[in-house]
């Protein structure tokens, strides 16, 4: 053996270094803020989206688990925030943590019947279990409120300092701290070892028990991590709005979940956030502009966007940036 | 006393009525280069599933190391030194060299599931994955990704990901296949220069592979062991002869 290498080991023992551009990246929920004071309610709910999203992106884009019912996550999350400052106890961060802890049981649980399957399998069963979700909170409507929505929350100000406003501040600010902050465990998680095994098992979950690594274990991890990320979004949605409606669980907002990941990127996390906001300011623009039809142009934008950028506009991006790189003759 | 790294006894693998295995009572020395060969359809890939875990038996026992593993699952298998590599490429096309062989290493090493320090924080791994493949003359292609490498090179990191197992038993599932010849004789220059103390047991077409580089060849036909012995007694092994030829004039 060698006693040194004659190889540069950066490429991997930096990887997880923050690149000025992602720098940069998070200075736009800042800038944000001054330049759309008015929209405020909107960005929260970007901010939202875009945790849910990367919820998805843990355990579709990383660990390849595809799924169809991830808003049960998101809605069992909204619910158990909104009981808990319904009934008294509404500081928003132990609603937080409640909504994380119980959204994380349901996902270990629901790991084993969704890890029986292949692809397939896996859409059928989230979505099943989000349909079981979604009739069980329509039914207890002495505790769910049913169709009327969950209402009554007192959601107490954030750290006993910051009381929501009217204008929405509070809200937002805290929507975005709680994003960024998941964001960087997020990331932590995604450039580990665990990580790296995610991918191996999403590339190649054939080779992985050779490798002697427990797949379903690793899996089942992720999948109740995402959930909890899930939960903690929909707990999000439920203090900033202080209200909870039934389609918290509704399918509708699966689907749309998987279309938004799968715009932004999937298997970058940046992605799942650049595609939260495309698509949610395209929704608000669009619908706008021809309020009758604006599905219409949504759906145009999506196929574009899908058919001339492979991974979405994540990938479009990276196809720019190498062509920078070419025309200015710097090698990657 | 001889010790085998890997045995058989009595090993039974029923498809619904078909005998995929029948009756294999295979012995495998420590420190053999053991060839398995047999016609197309002789169950030799059977057999490493069932060595491996991939399948369990119908019946009979797998003995790795004097100790029985028959209902262990794979990657506890793996954990007590045994690998193998795939006859078609089961690589990650979008995972550079170097990740794809420090993944390997993380999971052997146990940190497999560490999830808040960076793979760049445990050196040990990434240095182990360098230094291997330095070993395997990899080391130019570290930072390439599997998909864009030759296929020839690819059935290397099929070989490199094995030994990042540090394995004492390791099965080679058709190396050879598909490389074209002028790729295979680094690959077998590899197979010839592995580590004496790693038991190997080879599953080969290629009879001049065979022939070049096993000390012990085990001959399966219809899923039960013809024969067994040294490359000299099967070469004039008449039961050989006529299974191969018999093979040869159907074609």
């Amino acid at each position: 053996m060698q006693a040194t290498l004659a190889l540069d080991l950066a490429p991997i023992a930096r990887a997880d270094r923050w690149r000025p551009a992602e720098l940069a990246f998070w200075l736009i929920p800042v800038a944000a803020y001054f330049i759309f004071p008015e929209n405020l309610v909107l960005l929260t709910q970007i901010a939202i989206t875009a945790l849910f999203c990367l919820s998805l992106d843990l355990i579709l884009g990383y660990a390849g688990i595809v799924s169809l019912g991830h808003a049960a996550f998101f809605g069992l999350g909204a619910y158990a925030a909104g009981l808990l400052a319904a009934h008294g106890y509404g500081d928003p961060l132990i609603g937080l943590a409640v909504a994380a802890v119980v959204t994380a049981v349901l996902g270990y649980v629901t790991s084993f019947l969704v890890l029986r399957g292949a692809d397939l399998t896996r859409l059928m069963v989230t979505l099943g279990v989000s349909m079981m979700l979604y009739e069980i909170a329509n039914k207890l409507t002495d505790i769910t409120g049913g169709v009327d929505g969950l209402q009554g929350m007192e959601v107490l100000p954030v750290l006993g300092q910051f009381e929501f406003d009217l204008y929405g501040k509070t809200a937002y600010w805290y929507a975005v701290a709680v994003l960024f902050v998941l964001f960087w465990v997020a990331r932590k998680l995604v450039h580990s070892p665990f990580g790296l095994s995610l991918k191996g098992i999403r590339l190649n979950v054939g080779r992985m028990p050779a490798l002697g690594a427990p797949v379903n274990g690793r899996l089942s991890t992720v999948y109740t991590i995402g959930a909890a990320y899930a939960g903690i979004a929909g707990a999000l949605l439920a203090q900033t709005t202080q209200f909870v409606a039934l389609d918290v669980l509704a399918f509708n907002r699966s689907a749309e979940l998987l279309l938004i990941l799968v715009l932004g990127g999937s298997g970058s996390l940046y992605g799942a956030l650049l595609g939260t906001i495309v698509f949610m300011s395209a929704h608000h623009l669009l619908s706008d502009l021809n309020p009758q039809y604006w599905q219409f142009w949504l759906g145009a934008l999506l196929v574009v966007i899908v058919l001339f950028a492979r991974d979405g506009v994540m990938g479009g991006l990276r196809g720019v940036q190498r062509r920078l790189d070419a025309a200015f003759g710097r090698t990657k | 006393m001889t010790t085998y790294a890997l045995q058989t006894r009595n090993l039974v693998k029923k498809f619904g009525g078909f005998v995929a295995t029948n009756d294999v009572s295979l012995n495998v020395e420590a420190g053999a280069r053991h060839a398995l060969i047999g016609p197309n359809g002789a169950g030799k890939t059977t057999l490493i599933n069932l060595l491996t875990g991939f399948l369990e038996p119908t019946s009979g026992d797998v003995i790795l190391n004097g100790e029985p593993v028959t209902h262990l699952a794979q990657h506890q298998r793996v954990k007590r030194g045994l690998a193998r590599t795939f006859q078609i490429n089961r690589l990650f096309a979008d995972l550079t060299v170097l990740e794809s062989v420090t993944m390997a290493v993380n999971e052997r090493i146990g940190i497999g599931a560490r999830f808040w320090r960076p793979i760049g924080a445990y050196a040990e791994a990434v240095d182990e994955a360098a230094q291997l493949l330095a070993t395997l003359r990899l080391l130019d292609l570290a930072h390439e990704k599997t998909r864009n490498l030759a296929y020839g090179k690819q059935r290397l990191i099929e070989i490199a990901l094995a030994l990042a197992m540090k394995p004492r038993v390791l099965l080679l599932d058709e190396p050879a296949a598909g490389v074209p010849t002028s790729e295979s004789r680094e690959l077998f220059e590899t197979i010839a220069a592995l580590p004496r103390d790693v038991t190997i047991l080879l599953i080969e077409h290629d009879m001049d592979l065979v022939f070049r580089f096993a000390d012990q060849i085990s001959v399966l036909v219809s899923g039960a062991l013809l024969t067994g012995g040294t490359p000299d007694e099967i070469a004039v092994n008449p039961k050989v002869k006529e299974v191969y030829l018999g093979e040869a004039i159907s074609v």
